[in-house]
């Protein structure tokens, strides 16, 4: 091997073995994410919504289904990421690829890559499911598409930097369960920004997750709380964060090497 | 010839401040079997963590067939296999799976064919589709020397490789190991079994406190500092060891039936043939004479107890 080589195959060995992971829990991992989103759609789209009043024109069912997907996209990536690399640092294995010859951003890119690649499935098929409950129309698929793979793989270098921040498995839930989840739930997910008091609307703009939410919506409906160039750039932002803070882990070797 | 692995003034101090490694020097010749040994904590594992990429090092170089492990990590870890002293392993994989993925992870290309013949030379080729949770602890040893030999390394790390393997499963261990090194590859092992380093080094490195007490070729070793011991059972019991023989300082067993005069090759005593005529000289018949070698084993713990 050359001495600036990359490592193509260490990248496809590792994606691979997170891939299959998926398939091998398939129940946990796939299934469980749609039913608990169908349950959504049935709780606020078809029980409550139908007392909802239309929001911009969209009845409230189709409205809630970007942020749902979003809900979705946001915890998978985080949980698939985390535990993809906090999993061998449990039991030990990460020795291997530490060992190995492999870079730091090829580290990243199968990591993060398997992560996204399995939350962006869910996504989708969550996209498939929601079309059972309710008449659905993206203006943008382009925007769509590029916001779902935008989310997924920020959220997915979200979740890299927990699981190798994390040294246990309750600190492995610890962001997702109370920064996360609270985050999207108030993010816009099932309402519009639009329709809080003033001062909450001003505080809910500290949200990052507001952005996406906002931003997939725009994708969806043409119609969004916030312009699609505020989101794209607080996408982006977060995305650099965690790119920055990635690469800090690695220079440092941070909970990773002694 | 250049040594294939060089480590040149490296030192490890952890962040809890704890210096595990203290300014270590060591060259590891081509084609050796090399056996690294140490009490707990003497800072093994962080060396052989420190060539293979584990764990930083807080100074010094290390050089692997030439290439530098920090600016050429890549063409460093190639060569490298290590068997960690830990039983980490996916469990939830099946044997021939981690083979694979290990051999992809450090960049070679699919061979089933070679695969095949490592799980076969290590007796797991019928367990190739078992998930690796349901093997056993000598099992699993060997599904993790298979992966750290699925790329085919040039250098290989033992860490402790025969830890809680039973006396069969490590005489098979060790012709492997020997089957191995024939084939050209370097062996760096660690072990805790003296007569492990003493049935297979060539040469033996002990380490202390952080500190490379000595390294040496075996046999040379046990040469210089392997002392030995006659042993003579009289055929009337002594007293005490009469004043003629007080040059050989002889110890006399509580009975009075044994005498034993402990020598080496570096000391400067009387000979054996030399005490045999003076016993007979001294009208003290035996009815037998035994001589014993001290093993690696003492050496070893004669060298860490005079290490501060």
């Amino acid at each position: 091997m050359s001495r600036h080589a990359a490592n193509p195959r260490a990248v496809w060995a590792i994606y691979k073995v997170e891939m299959a992971r998926t398939l091998r829990t398939v129940m946990q991992s796939v299934i469980s994410p749609v039913i608990s989103t169908s349950l959504y759609f049935v709780v606020f789209g078809a029980a409550i919504g139908s007392r909802i009043s239309e929001i911009n024109g969209i009845s409230y069912g189709a409205f809630i289904v970007p942020g749902l997907i979003m809900l979705s996209l946001l915890t998978q990536s985080i949980s698939n990421a985390s535990f993809g690399i906090y999993f061998p640092k449990f039991v030990g294995t990460i020795f291997e690829i530490l060992s190995a010859p492999v870079s730091y951003l090829e580290v990243v890119l199968a990591y993060v890559g398997a992560a996204a690649t399995k939350s962006v499935a869910i996504g989708l098929i969550i996209l498939a499911t929601a079309a059972l409950f309710v008449p659905l129309h993206i203006e943008h698929p382009f925007w769509m598409v590029a916001f779902l793979l935008l989310t997924a793989i920020t959220f997915s270098l979200f979740g890299f930097i927990i699981g190798i921040w994390a040294r246990s498995f309750e600190q492995l839930q610890l962001v997702p369960l109370l920064i996360v989840t609270p985050l999207t739930f108030l993010g816009g997910s099932f309402y519009s920004i639009d329709m809080l008091p003033g001062v909450w609307r001003t505080i809910t703009l500290f949200n990052p997750v507001v952005y996406l939410v906002s931003g997939f919506r725009w994708a969806f409906f043409g119609h969004a709380d916030v312009s699609l160039a505020v989101s794209l750039t607080m996408t982006l932002v977060f995305l650099a964060a965690c790119i920055a803070v990635i690469a800090w882990i690695f220079r440092t070797g941070y909970r990773l090497k002694t | 010839m250049a040594p294939i692995i060089s480590i040149a003034g490296v030192s490890k101090t952890y962040d809890t401040g704890f210096t595990a490694l203290k300014t270590v020097n060591l060259d590891i010749e081509r084609g050796e079997i090399f056996a690294l040994l140490g009490p707990n904590g003497a800072g093994k594992t962080t060396l052989i963590s420190i060539v293979c990429g584990i764990v930083n090092r807080s100074s010094g170089t290390v050089t692997v067939d030439g290439h530098d492990i920090g600016s050429d990590y890549r063409a460093a870890r190639s060569l490298i296999g290590l068997v960690p002293q830990e039983l980490t392993v996916e469990a939830f994989e099946t044997v021939a799976n981690a083979l694979a993925f290990s051999r992809g992870l450090f960049g070679r290309p699919a061979d089933p064919a070679f695969v095949e013949k490592v799980l076969k030379d290590l007796s797991l080729w019928d367990k190739r589709d078992a998930k690796i949770i349901t093997l056993s602890g000598g099992m699993k040893r060997r599904v993790m020397i298979g992966k750290a030999l699925a790329h085919e390394p040039r250098i290989l790390f033992l860490d402790e490789p025969t830890a809680g393997v039973d006396v069969e499963l490590r005489k098979d261990m060790w012709a492997m190991v020997r089957a191995l090194r024939d084939s050209g590859v370097t062996i760096i092992l660690t072990t805790h079994y003296i007569e492990e380093a003493e049935e297979m080094a060539d040469r033996v490195g002990v380490i202390n406190h952080g500190e490379i007490v000595l390294v040496e070729d075996k046999t040379e070793l046990m040469r210089k500092l392997g002392r030995k011991q006659l042993t003579v059972q009289l055929r009337d019991p002594l007293r005490t060891v009469p004043e003629a023989l007080a040059a050989y300082r002889l110890d006399l067993s509580p009975d009075g039936g044994t005498l034993t005069y402990t020598y080496d090759n570096q000391a400067d005593r009387p000979g054996v043939a030399s005490l045999l005529r003076d016993l007979e000289s001294a009208g003290l018949a035996f009815r037998d004479v035994d001589t014993q070698a001290s093993s690696l084993e003492e050496i070893f713990v004669n060298l860490v107890r005079k290490t501060p």
